[in-house]
């Protein structure tokens, strides 16, 4: 098991490094003038890609030296402090280092503490009820096979999850907050002040973005529960004479679960790197919207920061996901 | 050791198992399914019935029906099974699960897809004996697991029992599937296919251990086969299955010598036999087993039977024959419309299969 999470650690940091070197490599060499924003702002907008001023900004941010050196001082950034020079000001970052936001010029690790709380939550609460409700209602399919409950299940997960997902999230919001007010408003309260209210401000997003992420993992869970089902263990455990919750539960969902394991552990990879129109549409600053926000006016620190963020959750996620793997069936030997 | 409430209310002698006309239907999307058709057989505390028939005989089925392990909503059953005189039919799901690995345990075929693959063995085992003795601890459990491995010749039972079925050979766990049928000291027990993955010696030392525990406990044991070798060795009484129906059914003695039904003469016909004359022949049965949705008319083997000509008429395609005593007395009984069958197994049979036996009998 140690071996095992060693050497994945180690293999999973050579990926995210990897991941970072091609994320920097992308953004450093791919967008035109990366400093027009910025030379913009300082000068109100009178600085033209052929502006001197401009080719001022962006040597001192060093797009004009080689990408390695750059790349170093970048990665250096991350266990030291450095110095930033943005126009005529320098601003000291300290470590962990992940630039600064072209927009405001604050701290990139700053805001995504700032934001992550949020995404964080947004997850927490939507991957519980991807599997709360997904599995429940797979698993109560699974059991009436072929009858009428188990079609109208089906084809109702079918129907909601074809439906565009902002759609959903958008007429929820309307309906639901804005006409009526069936739910309280949508904000983030964090959970250490005031429990309660964070509970009932993300109430409607959760159950709108868990609903419907649920649809999928009813149709996972029901077919491999279909299969556990159908398997011979679960018939001598009848045969034993235990009762039906306990087959179900301890022997036919429990293998059942592994398949629907390695998505779950992916999904939330995902969740983790920002759900962008969740948090477009209800106006919660998490790393998604974060994320969307600095594509567009090419922020590029905070796109970098929000990249890598996406690599190290999947990463992270799948030896999350072995790790449960090596729990639910013993014959998987982490080694 | 054995709980006196097992035995039930049957005195010693009077059969254990009782199976009376049983039938057992399926719906399917393309009709429904004969899978068994008026099953009658009983099996005594101490006896033992072997079951012998192709696949989609019905020998699977019937047993399931006597633990109620058919799906009831699309599983119909009617007649009777009394299992220690406790009517199984219609039982209610809860009387039904206290019967099951309790008074009657099933040993399934292939261990290694019947045992959990994520639970250790002894936790299966001591699950089986928990839910029949719900006052005991897990710690007794886990004691009668270890003294039930040991019991069925698992080296290290101390040991093994906390390792998963993945670690074990093949013929242990096959002992372990055993040794968790009879850890709650079943009065019936039924093997299905016990020994069908297994190579021959351990197959000779599990049919062993299943007769050395059936005379220690005196239990009924119904085994299901298709390898006639096996009853040979364990059966007190065989009953032959052909389309879901009993086609011959009597003691094993006088069914293996002197079988009086063309099936189960083809059955003994395609058994090989390693020290046999080298002029013995082994004769498959032509063609394939009937269906079940769509089964023969008449009696179910005709259209596989080389036998059909010396009936008159064309009594095989249309009538189904009668389960009737043969020459033999009423306890051999079958299901042929020939009216001389030793004769014919005796002057045509035998000597193919058998000529030094057949030599004997002259």
């Amino acid at each position: 098991m140690f071996a095992f999470l060693v050497k994945r650690i180690l293999a999973g940091s050579m990926i995210i490094i990897l991941v970072s070197m091609m994320v920097y490599t992308l953004f450093f060499y791919g967008p035109q003038h990366p400093g027009l924003e910025l030379c913009r702002r300082d000068n109100h907008g009178r600085c033209g890609p052929t502006s001197p001023k401009l080719y001022d900004y962006e040597e001192k941010l060093g797009y004009h030296n080689a990408i390695y050196t750059e790349y170093g001082k970048w990665a250096k950034g991350l266990v030291a402090e450095r110095t930033i020079t943005i126009g005529a000001t320098e601003y000291k970052c300290p470590a962990p280092c992940l630039g600064l936001s072209y927009r405001d010029r604050t701290l990139v690790t700053e805001q995504f503490k700032d934001k992550f709380p949020v995404t964080l939550s947004l997850a927490v609460g939507a991957s519980f009820l991807y599997l709360a409700i997904g599995v429940s209602v797979g698993v109560l399919a699974a059991r009436r096979r072929g009858t009428v409950a188990d079609k109208m299940l089906v084809s109702s997960t079918l129907v909601f999850s074809s439906i565009p997902y902002y759609l959903v999230a958008l007429i929820s919001m309307l309906v639901l907050t804005i006409s009526t007010s069936v739910f309280p408003k949508v904000e983030y309260i964090s959970p250490f002040d005031n429990p309660l209210q964070w509970v009932s401000g993300l109430l409607l997003v959760w159950l709108v973005l868990g609903l419907f992420g649920s649809t999928s993992y009813t149709r996972y869970s029901r077919g491999s529960m279909v299969e556990a089902l159908s398997e011979d263990y679960v018939r001598t455990a009848k045969a034993k004479g235990l009762p039906a919750r306990t087959v179900v539960i301890k022997h036919a969902l429990r293998s059942a679960l592994v398949p629907v394991v390695t998505i779950f552990g992916i999904d939330v990879a995902f969740l983790l790197s920002g759900t962008v129109f969740t948090e477009k549409i209800f106006q919660l600053e998490g790393i998604g919207k974060w994320g969307v926000e600095a594509t567009v006016i090419k922020d590029l620190p905070v796109v970098q920061a929000t990249s890598l963020m996406l690599a190290v959750c999947v990463v992270v996620g799948n030896i999350l996901v072995d790790i449960v793997y090596s729990f639910l069936d013993p014959r998987v030997r982490l080694a | 050791m054995s709980a006196p409430e097992n035995t039930g209310n049957v005195e010693s002698g009077a059969p254990f198992l009782v199976v009376d006309d049983l039938t057992v239907k399926f719906p399917t999307a393309d009709g429904l399914v004969q899978a068994v058709t008026g099953l009658s057989y009983q099996v005594e505390l101490g006896k033992t019935l072997g079951i012998v028939g192709e696949s989609g005989s019905g020998k699977s089925v019937s047993s399931m029906a006597v633990l109620g392990l058919h799906d009831a909503r699309s599983a119909q059953i009617q007649g009777s099974i009394r299992v220690g005189g406790t009517e199984v039919v219609g039982l209610s799901e809860s009387k039904m699960r206290s019967l099951r690995g309790n008074q009657v345990a099933m040993i399934f075929q292939d261990a290694l897809a019947a045992l959990h693959p994520f639970y250790k063995v002894g936790k299966q085992l001591g699950e089986a004996y928990l839910v029949h003795h719900p006052q005991a601890t897990k710690r007794e459990a886990r004691q009668r697991a270890i003294e039930m491995l040991d019991r069925v010749g698992i080296p290290q039972p101390d040991r093994r029992v906390d390792q998963f079925p993945h670690q074990y050979s093949g013929g242990m766990r096959q002992r372990a599937m055993i040794a968790m049928g009879l850890i709650n000291d079943p009065s019936l027990l039924i093997a299905d296919e016990p020994t069908t993955a297994l190579d021959v010696t351990v197959q000779a030392q599990i049919l062993d251990l299943l007769q050395d525990l059936q005379s220690e406990f005196n239990s009924a044991i119904v085994i299901i086969t298709h390898d006639l070798g096996v009853v040979a060795e364990m059966a007190d009484d065989v009953l032959v299955m052909y389309g879901g129906r009993a086609v011959e059914y009597g003691p094993c003695r006088d069914i293996l010598v002197h079988p009086e039904m063309p099936y189960t003469w083809g059955l003994l016909s395609s058994v090989p036999d390693v020290t046999a004359d080298t002029s013995a022949r082994m004769i498959p049965i032509p063609g394939n087993p009937p269906s079940l949705l769509e089964p023969p008319t008449g009696c179910a083997f005709h259209p596989r039977c080389v036998h059909r000509d010396k009936v008159p008429g064309d009594l095989c395609t249309t009538t189904l024959p009668e389960l009737l005593p043969g020459v033999r007395g009423a306890n051999h009984v079958k299901r042929c419309h020939l009216a001389d069958p030793d004769t014919i197994y005796a002057t045509e049979v035998l000597p193919e299969i058998a000529p030094d036996l057949a030599e004997e009998l002259r």
